[in-house]
Formats: structure tokens, sequence, C-alpha cells
């Protein structure tokens, strides 16, 4: 029921094997002219096939066999790539079961009605145990909702009335309560219909790079239709009655087939790729852009931040011991349970400081009355049993309950509050009252920490050209620390979400693409106008409508991933057209020598690779170019090796690998078919 | 001077010459293009024609304005060579229609085919007023689409490329008209006819007769070479001793073909503010001429025979020239190409196959460069991961498809004019040599007229009506699409606004780039008329 990474290693040839079928119904000339480069390789096929029923000869048959095996393994590809999705799709399916909506009527009753009979704006009833019967926000009430269905992810998510939180998925559990949903989308329109469409590359329209692909390859496929239409004619100047099978065969490996045949395969596998980590893309096109993107708005909470701050740091004023403000911190904060206070307690034990009292528990055993936080005090802390008062709070209020009890703030306080804001942490005072006396014992830095591994991704990112900038609702000074601790080129404080918008548009006009992640209602005009903009499952289905894309773990930091399989995609098509065009260096030595050596011998010469005979070489070409589609299938469906670095960089690789390769591979192989062929009784 | 030395001196010196002139000249011609005043002689001009040179056109009207002018151009040129015997200095002269319409189409296409022999067929009158003016304009008309596509990437956002009537007037009155004249000056200086008298006939002294022919030869042969159009005032070209009399003429007319297209990528990199661009430009043209100047003249010196070749140049100047004159749009002779031998008449061949770009025609040698590097971003661009970007313009789908068109045409028409002609019993028994050199002819007659070079490689009869028709349509079809495509593809270009260069960019001045440009170039042409090229140039080896 889930659509996360599946292990794949060793199963191609599982997944060839199952998708043969498939590969063959793919020969209706209907889908094949889909593809024009292949749609050519089917004409010489059925004009070639008929030639070897007028003449059957060893080579007429195994000519014809071999350009049918061109287009078969062309399907095939393509058959594999799309396989993938369809078995996902069909876990989907069976969560569309035909579930009965409980539909409030006007006048507050109930009636029960098929799921299939919803309209925009129904209000419906789910409870405990029940499956949700469309899209749509909940407008009353709070429950748990399973929603492995969808996300794979099996731990239940709330979800409730009004805010962030309020979009369900049609065909995902309630597992608790009971909540009213009011219907946001159609039947057949929802959310996992959506997600079937595009898994099974239902809706698939071919990306603006692969239109102008297909372009090139079809203005190559007439240059060299005509070139090799044009020698028939040529030919017939010094006598050579050319066969139309040797003319098949030389424009079917000259015509850029390869790619040709990889091409449908390398978009349906470079969005699967993305379904694989359980992101969404509404287009392919949306896939393409996010290899194009020159600018990443990042949100700082769980992006570049764990998203709570932690205690890092403590700073005693004169005279206060460090272990001492320690240990007072962390009693104050034991009974203390937000992620701050707990991070206090951990940062005591890691700095040695634990034992007894170890939790609210032990703390309720000694007597001592904790002090919560109130919105008044804006302080908390503990009255411990020998009279001694631990308070924690912000600067402004601790000092104020501080000179209430008149003692006195030491002069150097206020710089060391200072300090600390300006490194983007949240300062915390820490005082005591001791036999009535209260006294300021120090400062606990409060962070917001950055992940790990960060500053290396953007510095990647950087190499590749792209800018990375932090948006962040923090004044700029918090924001100016935490963007320069964690190595993003630009940050955005205090950013609204027209802020955000304006931020945008200014990157685009520009001439710069910009993704950006978002779950709020309130990100919805910008994930609009956003290039790319992937929502979080987790936000409100305005969000989820306004991006094109949509993260089913919720996890912002994967929009560099996202990037990453963009570029992935074009780098596929980019290294196979190029090996494709380098091949026919190869195939015409292989091929024109054997053609007109009768005529003219001294074009022996140019058959450097010593193919046997002009049948065999020609053969040789043919298969070659038939099986160099199927050695390429993984490639296709894999990508091609990415590492992130400078576009000259890349292309100097890229050129090397695909380019240089593509012009040695067939020589070789071409040479190692013919020795096999060769062998051939029959053949001349 | 040993020949061999003398090639490797003589293509030295072509390249340095080439290099000290294409830096004032490039920068002439951007100022030429950018400068925002009219002179007064542009004024009349503009004030004849009633044109306002402060609008400028948008690509439809851009290209209206071209085509319009060249069907007139085509129409007048074909009515002064029916109606010559009317004009004076005709001296008798007259031209079959069929061949006319022929010359009217290659004059007026920048080709300068010549299906006719002027001495029989073209008086002194139309030769200056209407071949001579087609020198002129033609390669007004590529100078301007070179511009407008230049202009197409230096510019954003915006539907207007340029005034075409401007562009036209600007090359032909500012460029080509005072170099040309200084050029006239220089030949006529060295040696070369100039004059309204009558051929002259002479007894020799060994009691033969002599027509010695006269004419306005050096101000023909000035623009001829400096537009690269080709067409000789006489039929033997550049060969002729009164076209070309010595060796220091014979370098002139090198010069003055290589000129401006040498100088246009300079123009380039100014234009669109980045001269590294024009740099790449440059160096790859540069490798192209000077590997097909060294390959041609390493293949005749030494292998070569003197036969259909001049002595005063000796073979490995002929072989110079030859190179030089199919690397651009030129086609002017000093030589006869069939005599050279198969592999390096296969060079000259492969020269204009390569479209010209080595440094090419006056504006169609940059163009064809340009459609060459947008075919070369968008692979190289997809291979660095990002949609293809040529100076931050996206290369898509409709740029591709209009460089695509660009890049069809002249092939289509090669392959498939050669194959008609070669079956084709009429056409088929004009062909003077036999075997492979007899399909040598043919191709190179397609290739010649597609490409708008108009060289011949000699023997074929081309005066026959399939080829004048057939050829005909090569030239016309090959100048007119191609140059509308690069309009509508500058109009594309313009309207686009520019992404910014970041690390991710392809850089499109490297050498990695430069040395990918060079093997998309050589693989294009080389996968497209190898089976071609086998069974003419290749065969002829054995």
């Amino acid at each position: 029921m889930t659509i996360h990474p599946r292990p794949q290693g060793g199963s191609l040839a599982r997944l060839a094997v199952r998708a043969l079928p498939q590969a063959l119904r793919k020969l209706d000339p209907r889908h094949v002219i889909t593809s024009p480069v292949i749609f050519v390789v089917w004409i010489g096929s059925v004009l070639t096939t008929v030639l070897a029923i007028i003449s059957p000869s060893v080579f007429s048959v195994s000519v014809a066999g071999w350009l049918w095996a061109t287009i078969v393994f062309a399907n095939l590809a393509e058959a594999i790539a799309e396989g993938r999705g369809k078995a996902q799709a069909d876990t989907l399916r069976a969560t569309r079961t035909n579930t009965t909506a409980r539909r409030l009527t006007d006048d507050g009753t109930e009636e029960d009605v098929p799921g299939t009979d919803l309209d925009l704006g129904d209000l419906v009833v789910v409870e405990a145990g029940q499956v949700i019967p469309g899209d749509g926000d909940v407008i009353e009430g709070v429950a748990s909702v399973d929603e492995s269905a969808v996300t794979g992810e099996s731990s239940p998510v709330i979800r409730e009335a009004g805010g962030d939180r309020c979009s369900v998925t049609g065909g995902t559990t309630v597992l608790s309560d009971r909540i009213v949903v009011k219907i946001t989308a159609r039947p057949g329109s929802t959310f996992i219909d959506k997600m079937i469409a595009l898994v099974e590359g239902a809706a698939r329209q071919k990306t603006p790079n692969e239109l102008a692909l297909s372009i090139l390859l079809v203005t190559l496929t007439i240059i060299f239709t005509l070139a090799v239409g044009a020698l028939r004619m040529q030919a017939a100047y010094p006598g050579a009655d050319l066969s139309l099978l040797m003319l098949v065969a030389l424009l079917v490996c000259l015509i850029p087939t390869t790619i040709g045949a990889l091409l449908s395969a390398i978009g349906i596998a470079g969005m699967d790729r993305l379904v694989r980590r359980n992101v969404l893309a509404m287009s392919g096109r949306a896939v393409e852009a996010a290899g194009d993107v020159n600018t990443l708005l990042l949100d700082k909470t769980g992006t570049i931040t764990f998203g709570n701050r932690r205690a890092t740091d403590v700073f005693p004023v004169e005279g206060v011991d460090r272990d001492d403000l320690v240990a007072a911190v962390r009693l104050a904060s034991l009974a203390d349970a937000t992620p701050e206070g707990r991070s206090i307690v951990d940062f005591a034990e890691a700095a040695g400081v634990s034992g007894e009292p170890s939790n609210q528990a032990s703390l309720a055993v000694l007597g001592a009355d904790v002090v919560p936080f109130t919105a008044q005090t804006r302080m908390s802390g503990v009255d411990m049993p020998d009279g001694s008062l631990l308070r924690k709070g912000a600067g402004s209020q601790v000092t104020a309950w501080v000179e209430a009890g008149g003692g006195v703030v030491p002069s150097g306080l206020q710089a060391v509050i200072d300090a600390v804001s300006q490194r983007g942490a949240t300062p915390l005072v820490v005082a005591r009252s001791r036999d009535g006396v209260p006294a300021v014992l120090g400062v606990v830095e409060l962070k917001d920490v950055v992940k790990p591994g960060l500053r290396e991704r953007f510095d990647e990112l950087r190499a590749m050209g792209i800018r990375t900038v932090m948006v962040t609702g923090d004044n700029p000074l918090t924001a100016r620390a935490i963007a320069e601790e964690a190595g993003v080129d630009d940050f955005l404080a205090e950013a609204t979400p027209e802020d955000k918008l304006r931020l945008i548009r200014g990157e685009q006009a520009t001439g710069r693409l910009v993704a950006m992640t978002g779950d709020g209602t309130n990100d919805a005009p910008a994930l609009a106008q956003a290039d790319v903009g992937v929502a979080m499952n987790t936000g409100t289905s305005a969000a989820k409508e306004a991006g094109n894309m949509v993260d089913l773990d919720s996890d912002p930091t994967k929009l560099i991933d996202i990037v990453a399989i963009g570029k992935q995609l074009l780098i596929t098509r980019g290294a196979l057209t190029t090996f494709s065009i380098a091949n026919d260096l190869a195939k015409y030595f292989a091929i024109i020598p054997a053609m007109f050596v009768a005529i003219y011998p001294g074009l022996q010469a140019l058959n450097i690779m010593r193919l046997h005979s002009p049948s065999s070489a020609m053969l040789s070409a043919v298969i070659f170019n038939a099986v160099i589609i199927l050695a390429l299938v993984p490639l296709a469906l894999h990508g091609v090796a990415y590492k992130p670095m400078s576009a000259s960089a890349m292309l100097r690789r890229n050129l090397a690998v695909y380019g240089l390769g593509g012009v040695i591979a067939p020589f070789i192989g071409i040479k190692l078919i013919d020795l096999l062929v060769s062998l051939l009784p029959g053949l001349g | 001077m040993a020949p061999s030395l003398q090639a490797v001196l003589a293509i030295l010196l072509v390249a340095a010459c080439l290099a000290a002139i294409h830096v004032p000249l490039g920068r002439y011609l951007h100022w030429v293009f950018t400068d925002p005043r009219h002179t007064r002689a542009e004024r009349v001009v503009y004030r004849l024609g009633g044109i306002d040179p402060s609008v400028e056109q948008r690509p439809t009207f851009y290209a209206l304005s071209l085509l319009a002018f060249s069907l007139v151009s085509l129409i007048v040129l074909w009515l002064l060579l029916l109606l010559q015997a009317h004009l004076p200095y005709a001296y008798g002269r007259t031209m079959d229609p069929l061949v006319a319409f022929n010359t009217a189409a290659s004059f007026v296409t920048n080709t300068n085919w010549q299906s006719y022999v002027p001495e029989a067929s073209a008086g002194y009158a139309v030769q200056a007023l209407g071949l001579t003016v087609q020198n002129f304009v033609s390669a007004g008309v590529g100078l301007a689409v070179a511009i407008a596509l230049i202009r197409g990437l230096a510019r954003c956002d915006t539907d207007r490329i340029g005034n075409f009537w401007v562009d036209l007037v600007r090359g032909t009155v500012r460029v080509l008209l005072p170099l040309a004249l200084l050029a006239a000056l220089v030949l006529v200086g060295l040696g070369v006819v100039q004059t309204l008298r009558a051929p002259l006939g002479v007894t020799t002294l060994a009691g033969g007769h002599q027509v010695i022919q006269g004419g306005l030869a050096a101000s023909q042969e000035a623009i001829k070479q400096l537009g690269t159009n080709g067409g000789g005032f006489f039929g033997a070209n550049a060969a002729h001793p009164l076209e070309s009399p010595n060796g220091w003429t014979n370098l002139l007319e090198i010069l003055l073909m290589m000129a401006i297209p040498s100088a246009l990528p300079r123009t380039y990199g100014l234009m669109v503010a980045d001269r590294r661009q024009g740099w790449t430009i440059a160096a790859v043209m540069a490798s192209l001429g000077v590997a097909g100047m060294g390959l041609l003249a390493w293949l005749e010196v030494g292998r070569g025979s003197l036969e259909g070749k001049e002595v005063r140049f000796g073979t490995a100047w002929s072989a110079v020239f030859a190179s030089a004159t199919t690397s651009t749009a030129t086609g002017a002779v000093d030589a006869a190409h069939e005599s050279l031998t198969p592999l390096g008449g296969g060079v000259a061949m492969l020269n204009m196959m390569l479209g010209e770009l080595s440094p090419g025609g006056v504006g169609t040698g940059l163009t064809t460069m340009i459609v060459m590097i947008i075919v070369t971003v968008f692979i190289a661009g997809l291979t660095v991961g990002r949609t293809p970007e040529l100076l931050g313009k996206t290369i898509g789908r409709r740029e591709i498809s209009l460089a695509a068109l660009a890049m069809l045409v002249p092939p289509a028409l090669v392959l498939v004019g050669t194959g008609l002609a070669v079956i084709i019993p009429a056409s088929r028994a004009a062909i003077f040599a036999t075997g492979p050199a007899g399909f040598s002819e043919v191709l190179y007659a397609f290739t010649s007229a597609a490409n708008n070079n108009g060289s011949a490689f000699a023997g074929l009869g081309a005066s026959q009506p399939f080829l004048d028709a057939g050829l005909a349509f090569a030239m016309l079809t090959g100048r007119f699409v191609p140059l509308v495509a690069l309009v509508s593809l500058a109009g594309g270009l313009a309207a686009q606004g520019r992404r910014p260069v970041t690390a991710g960019t392809l850089p499109t001045h490297t050498p990695t780039f430069a040395g990918f440009l060079l093997v998309v170039i050589l693989l294009l042409t080389g996968l497209t008329y190898f089976p071609s090229l086998a069974l003419g140039p290749i065969a002829g080896l054995s």
C-alpha cells in the first residue's frame, strides 16, 4: 500500500520479461507513430519483411528480424518504465473502493449516498473506522487519520478544522473521533485519481525540452532519409542498383534510433524517480523546470533548522559558578515539557550535571512547587522546599522580578543578552531568590540548530549556479546569524506571504526560475507564482492546488533532491542524444564500404574495422543498433550518474563519456558482432 | 621556393593579414550598424524610397521587405538581361530566357553561378548596371540578415529587430561601396582591365588572330570578391589574366573575399557585449578555414598537376584560392576545380557542404555559424542538466525548429538535386567526365548552387534546361528559405527576456565548447554527405 522505494537490484530482467507482452502490443502503428524516429524503423521493418518473404535469404530474414527487434526493444524500454508506475497505480486503485458517504442534508439529517455521487461543497460526516469518501477540508471537529494509503507513513496524523491542518484526502481512514468534511474535489479528479494517472503515465504529455529534442531528432531523420533516398538515385550513376534492403538497413542505422527509442522511457522514469521519493509532480514541465531553477526559497524552520530552539550554551554572570548556573536552570526546567525545557535538561546532562531530582515526579516527591509559564508572568520555574525560588524567562521579565524583590541586576547582563541575540539565538535569563534576595545567575543561549551537512549541500548548489534564499519570520539580526551559519546566499527576514511573493516576482523579472516549498493557505499565491512550487502533503488543499508538486513526506529539504532529479532527467536525454549521434560514425565505416565496394574496390580502404563481408558488415551494424538500445535501458531508467558540479566541468565530463564513448563503442561492438555473425552459414 | 613551403607561407600570410584586418573592420561594422545618425547620402536614398529610417520593423515586415526587394531585383535583372541588346555597349551579346533567369537568380542570391559565357552573352552595360549592382545589394541583404540575427541575441523583450532598408543601405553605402572603390583602384593599378572599349582583334606575332577582351572588369572584380559573389567578368573568372594578372592581385582577391566574413565575429562580440563569444566563433572559423586550406594545399602540392592551373599562381596559391573561394560563399576561381586531385576537389566540396562557415559568405557565414551554435548549445545544454540557452536566450521548440529549417534546406537541395540530375537522361548527358569525376561534377554543381557559392567544377555543360531550372530553384530556395527562417529566429530571440548567467549556465566561450561545436559541425556535415562523397571524390581514389 505504499509508494516507497522498492528494492530493484537485479529485478530489471524480471521487469523486462513482464513488460514483453506490453512491448509487443505497442507494435501497433497507431502507437509507434507517436515516436517519428521509431515509426521510420517500423516502415523499414514492414518493407524488409515483405522483401524477405519475396526472396528469403539468411541476410534478408536476419535484417528484417533485427529491425523488428529494434522496435520491440524501444517499446520494451517504455513498457518497463510504465510497468513500474502501473504496479503503484494498482495499489492506489485498491484504496479507491466504493465508499458510502454520509452526506449532511440542509435540515441537518444524514443520508447515505455512494462516494461517487458527491459534488463540490457537499458536507459529509466521517467517524472512527470509516474511510473518507473524497478530498476535502475538515470544517468541524478533530480526528487522527491514517494516511498510509497515500503517504506510506504508518503513524496517524491529526486533522482539525481551521488552520493549516484541515485538508483530508479521499481514501484515507479516520482512526478516532468524528469530523465533518467539506468536499473540495469531484469524484474522478481527486488527489488519488491524479496520482493514479500520474504514476501510470496516462496523463503524460511531452515536456517542452522533450518536444524541442523531438524536433531535432525529426530533422536528423529527414536529413538521413533524404541522404539515403538520394543515394539510391546517385548510385544509379555508376550503375549500382542498391537493394532496398541495404538502403533500409543504412537508414535505420543512421537515424537517431537510440535516443528516439529511449526518449519516452527517460521521461517516464524521471517522473518515477520523483514518485519513489514520495514527490508527485503534477506535470512533466515542472520536473524540467526543477532542473533549470536558479533560486531556491527555503523556509528556515524545518528546512534549514530543526525547527525548535535548543540550549547550546550558558553564560554565568560575574561571581556565579558555571555549574551552579547549569544546576539551577536544570532544576527550573525539569517540569518544563516544552522542547526548549527538555533541551536544557539534555544540555545539563551533557555538561555533567545530573542526578536527583531527575524529573517532574521526583520534584513533586521533594515537595517542590512548579511555577508554570503564563502569558502574564512570561516566566516559569520552581519553588524549592528550602524556600529558594528559581525563575527563567525573557530578559525584561526576569530582571523586573529581580528588581521587584530588591535584588541588583549586574551591569554586564545586558551585554551578554545582546551578544546572544546577535548570534541569532534567544537569551533566557535565569535568576534565583535565596533567603528572600533575588539575584541573576546568568543567561542560557537557546538556539535554533542548523541541520548538519546543509552547508556542504548549499556549496554544491552554488557550484551548480543555484542561489539559496532563507525565508524566516525572525528579525533580521537573528536571520543573518542563522543564514551565515547555514551558508545560504541570502535571507528574507520578517517575511510575510506578500514579501515572499514579491521576492519571487523580483527574481523572475531578472529571468531566474524560482523553486519553493509551502504548506499554508497563505503560501498558495507564492506557490502558484513559483516555477516549481512544492506543497507539503500536510498542508492545506489550497496549497496543494497552487503548487505543481506535492511532497507526501512533507519534508521541505527534499526541494534540493527535486532539483537534482530535474537536472538528471535533462542530462540523461542530452547524454543519450550525444551518444546516439556519435554512434553513426562507426556505422558509416561499416556500411558504406559494404555497399559500394563492388563498384569501387578502392572503398575497401574505408573498411577500417576489417569486417568479414558486406553482408556481415551490414547485419552487424543493424544488430548493434538494436542491441545498444537494450543495453542502455538501465541507464535510461536510472538516469546517468549525477554529481553536482559547474556546467563547464559537467560538459567536459559528459562529452568525454558519452561523446567520445559514443564514437568508440560501436567500432568495438560492431567488430565483435561481426566476428559472431560471420559464423552464420549462408550469410556470405 | 619549394611548393610545400610556399603553401605554408601562403596560408600563414593570408591568416596573418586577416588577423590584422578583422579587428578594425569588425569595429567599423559595429559602428555602421549601431550609429544613430544617417549620412546625407543615406537620407537622400531614404527620401527617394519613401522610407522612415527611424522606424524599426517587426520580423514579419523585415522578412517581407527582404523578399519584396529580392523579388523586384530578380525581375529587373532578368528583364535587363533579356533586353540587353537595347542597352549601350552590348556588342551584340544576348542571352537565352532560361539562362537569363538562371543568371538573375544566381546574382540575386549572391551565388553567381555562371551558366552563361560572359564574353558571348553579357554586354558591358548589363554587367555594370545589372550584375555589379546585384553584387553589391545581394551581399547587403546577407549582411542585413546577419545584423538582424545578432540584434535578436543582443536585445530583450522587444518585437523590433531593425529596419531592413536601413541595414541594406548602410551596408552598401558605408561598407561595400567605399571598400570596393578602394579595391578597384588598387586592382587597376595592378593591371586589371577597366575600359569601355570594345574587344580588340589583333594579329599575333605568329600570325594568328586573337581577341583581347575589354570591359569594366576591375570595378566588378572588386565587389565580386568583397561581396563573396564570385561571378567573373570573363568566363575564365579569376584565372583570366585581365581579371587577375599576377600573384598580388590573386592575394588581394583572396583577402577581399575573406575580409567581411572574418570581421563579422568581432562585430558579433561587440554587439552582444561579450567579445569572448566573437573570439570563439573566430577561432572555430579560423580552425576550419586553415584546416581546409592546409588540407587542399597538401593534396595538391606534389600530388596534383599544373593542368588546369595558372602558371603565374602555381599549385600552392591555386589551392589556397580554391579553398578560400569555397569556404567563403564566393565561387570565384583562379583554376579549374575539376583539375584538382579527386580528394582536393572533395575538400573544396566539403568546404561548401559545411554550409560555408569558414568564414563563409558576407553575413551568411556568421548566420550559418550561429545556427550551428544553436544546435550545439541544444545538445550540450541538455548534457549539463539545464534547458539549453545561448546568451541567456532559451533554445526551445521554436528556436530549434527554425535553426533546423535553416540547416536542413541546403543539404536537402544538394542530395535530391544531385540524385535527380544523374538519373534524368538529359542532364546526365551534360556530364563531361566519366566515372566518379563525372558524378563529382553534378554533386559540385548542386552543392555550389544550394549553398550559394557559385563556383563550378567545370566540365558540366550546365546550360541545359533541367540544370538551368533546377540550379536556379536550388539557388533561390537555398538562399531565401534559410534567410526568412533566420529573420524569424531573430524575432523570437529578441522577444525573449534574458536569463542570468550563473555557474550552472553552459559557457559558450570556452575551448571545450568551441571543440564540441567543431565536432558537431564536422559530424553533421560528414554524416549528411559521406555517402555522396564516397561516390564522387572518395571513389575517385581507386
